[in-house]
């Protein structure tokens, strides 16, 4: 029943934005001008093309997120049977905590974390 | 305390046996009204939202805000909304044609998918699955693919800027605001939203005994990371307007803006509908053990008023930062998240483990 529910809450969210822009190609007006087409960005007519290669910093934190975000994701099974598995358990993850850590330290050593 | 369910399996009752409708028409109708509910409930409380939100900083600012249209200037926002209906949609030369129309179908979804798995209310909610947080987790991150979608489609300099700033802030807070709703998940037992609601029947989390100290630290972990992650207050730098226009989305005009507009504010309240569920007992009323006659009386107030109360105290907070903290800038923004508050949400996650396996 919950996965019917889901694809009911998918086609709502695309029923919403399509009935919305049919609604406004209906009502709203339309007028073509060879200005209308430039990009706003600040006000000043563009230079260049827009689509360039961009500062790697960001890329890196990227990365970085992937890394931990798998983490994350092994440590939900971990959390719900936590109490079961007791002080074993702790004892295990916190080693693989401990071998995460020393990644973000090193990266952190490395300097990547630094915006440059 | 009063159960929806009874509402839902009235409805469901009168279509199969009292109208004697078959299976499929049954369940094709009960769709229909769930999706009619979850879109009203989305258009309604956005526009409620976009209300508060301006009058609330009116006040701030000492200031009136909109009191032309309707008593109070109520029917503000319900004449913008048909105001930007009636705008038109520009399409920008030279610009990803596909990708710029896909963008706001991803931002919506996101919301939206995210949106119909909050418990409202006891038996109000669209969706239950038992990996809920997970799934939340997962559905919140559909609305960045959007955003970086937007910006990089818009041929413009400035909102890929928006995007990429978005991008990595949104990335980096997802990671502590996961680590903060895993403490809960330790203290629950289960990712299911309604069970961990269920747990909270004598004590919210927050108030948990010896968990109570991490639990409390991971709230607030949670709120950061949520504001972050919702683009606004001192983090809303992808739409810094001093230097970057209006961000990702200013080449978006009409009703294409208005569906990142729309989703800006859901998003808003559904940060605060899941720091409400996971931390504050969701719909459950306030229960202190011992006094018998005040938890009775707290069992008398709906449970839907019980969690929109505690909602609107979380979206109240969020308006309050805004309206108090300076914008960061990018490097304080990604060193604040990397170097303080990730270890911080790591070190909390084992306190809650020491605080379980001992007491």
């Amino acid at each position: 029943m919950n996965e019917s529910f889901l694809i009911v809450a998918i086609i709502t969210a695309l029923f919403l934005v399509v009935a919305a822009l049919v609604l406004a190609k209906l009502i709203a007006p339309r007028s073509t001008n060879p200005q209308k087409g430039e990009p706003y960005e600040c006000g000043i007519p563009t230079r260049g093309n827009s689509w360039l290669p961009f500062k790697v910093g960001y890329y890196l934190f990227a990365i970085l997120f992937l890394m931990f975000d798998v983490e994350t994701v092994f440590l939900f099974p971990w959390a719900i049977v936590m109490r079961s598995l007791g002080t074993s358990g702790l004892i295990t993850v916190s080693f693989f905590i401990l071998i995460l850590v020393l990644g973000l330290a090193y990266a952190w050593k490395k300097g990547a974390l630094e915006w440059k | 305390m009063f159960d929806f369910k009874v509402v839902t399996s009235w409805i469901d009752d009168l279509l199969r046996v009292q109208a004697g409708i078959p299976e499929f028409w049954t369940l094709a109708i009960e769709f229909v009204l769930v999706g009619v509910a979850i879109l009203a409930a989305y258009a309604v409380l956005a526009l409620v939202l976009i209300y508060v939100e301006r009058k609330v900083c009116a006040f701030f600012q000492c200031r009136i805000g909109p009191n032309r249209v309707g008593k109070w200037g109520w029917l503000q926002t319900v004449a913008d909304m048909i105001k930007i209906l009636l705008k038109e949609i520009i399409h920008i030369n030279k610009s990803d044609k596909f990708l710029f129309l896909v963008a706001p179908f991803f931002v919506i979804m996101g919301s939206i998918l995210a949106f119909a798995a909050i418990p409202f209310g006891k038996g109000l909610h669209a969706i239950d699955f038992n990996i809920g947080i997970f799934y939340l987790l997962a559905v919140s991150s559909l609305g960045i693919i959007g955003i970086l979608l937007a910006g990089w489609s818009s041929n413009n300099k400035y909102t890929l800027i928006g995007a990429m700033r978005s991008g990595a802030q949104l990335v980096s807070y997802e990671l502590s605001a996961a680590l903060a709703l895993l403490t809960v998940v330790a203290l629950s037992g289960s990712m299911q939203l309604s069970v961990i609601v269920e747990k909270q029947a004598t004590v919210w989390n927050v108030f948990h005994g010896f968990a109570a100290i991490p639990a409390c630290i991971a709230f607030v972990i949670y709120l950061i990371a949520g504001h972050a992650e919702t683009n606004r207050g001192p983090f809303d730098l992808p739409e810094a307007e001093s230097e970057l226009t209006a961000g990702y989305h200013t080449e978006y005009s009409g009703i294409t803006f208005g569906f990142y507009y729309l989703a800006e504010y859901m998003n808003m309240f559904i940060v605060a509908a899941i720091a409400t569920t996971v931390f504050l007992g969701g719909w459950m009323p306030l229960h202190i053990p011992g006094w018998e006659a005040f938890n009775h009386v707290m069992d008398y107030i709906p449970s839907v008023v019980w969690f929109f109360g505690k909602a609107a105290m979380c979206v109240f907070f969020a308006l309050w930062v805004r309206w108090t903290f300076p914008r960061l800038r990018i490097d304080q923004l990604l060193k604040f998240e990397w170097k303080i508050l990730m270890p911080i949400s790591l070190v909390n996650l084992l306190l809650m483990a020491f605080c379980i396996i001992l007491f």
